[in-house]
């Protein structure tokens, strides 16, 4: 199950890029599951993701809490908090 | 009727206020973001989530629609390179009576604060670093419910 994944602010500095396709295992279920897969990386990748609890997702655009399931995305982006306006 | 526009060029404010001021309503009120010079800050520069975003932006906008009979809420919101003094963000909000017009626009500054996919990064002369969320900005989402 192929998925486009979007990085944002300093998740995307770290890791160096904006997006990419990935295709995790398939005990890969959740937004956090693809993140501890993503960190296995190392290099950016662990950088990263390094603190949790400074994550944000969104699953095909939707803002969503990190233990969403993943099933069916197409598009999931992991970025900071948002600092807008 | 709601208007969201995410921008690279500066914000005409008097083309969005007469957009404001259409719609057939007795209130239009409005708030201004600018880009702070304080602490040496010579530049800021916003990125965002092209599409999700101005997703996020409408849902606000209908929210407050819905919320307050609005006739018309607007976000205009800039992003990439500016310097201080320049607009970051413009909010209007058009209903027939100034407590509604008030209270939505409020609301949609509040919020679109921490409910919209936008990341800001300080220049400093030389040191850029990304700006850190803060939980004033939480509390001021959260008091609207």
């Amino acid at each position: 199950m192929a998925i486009e994944i979007l990085y944002f602010a300093w998740v995307r500095e770290a890791i160096g890029q904006g997006s990419e396709r990935v295709d995790p295992p398939a005990d890969v279920t959740t937004v956090a599951g693809l993140v501890d897969w993503l960190a296995l990386r190392g290099g950016g990748y662990a950088t990263a993701f390094e603190h949790r609890e400074r994550l944000r997702a969104a699953v095909d655009q939707a803002f969503v809490p990190l233990d969403t399931a993943i099933a069916g995305a197409r598009e999931i982006a992991i970025f900071p908090p948002v600092t807008g306006g | 009727m709601i208007r969201v526009v995410v921008q690279e060029t500066p914000i005409d404010l008097a083309a969005e206020f007469a957009l404001a001021e259409a719609e057939d309503a007795g209130a239009v009120a409005t708030f201004t973001g600018l880009v702070r010079g304080d602490d040496g800050v010579t530049e800021l520069a916003l990125e965002h989530y092209p599409g999700a975003t101005e997703r996020a932006l409408e849902a606000l906008c209908a929210e407050a629609v819905a919320r307050w009979t609005l006739a018309k809420a607007a976000v205009v919101h800039r992003v990439g390179p500016m310097v201080p003094g320049d607009r970051v963000v413009f909010v209007a909000t058009t209903a027939r009576h100034r407590g509604a017009a008030l209270e939505a626009c409020a609301f949609l500054i509040d919020r679109l604060k921490t409910g919209a996919p936008f990341w800001k990064r300080e220049r400093r002369g030389g040191d850029a670093r990304w700006v850190e969320a803060r939980e004033s900005d939480d509390a001021a989402a959260a008091r609207w419910g």
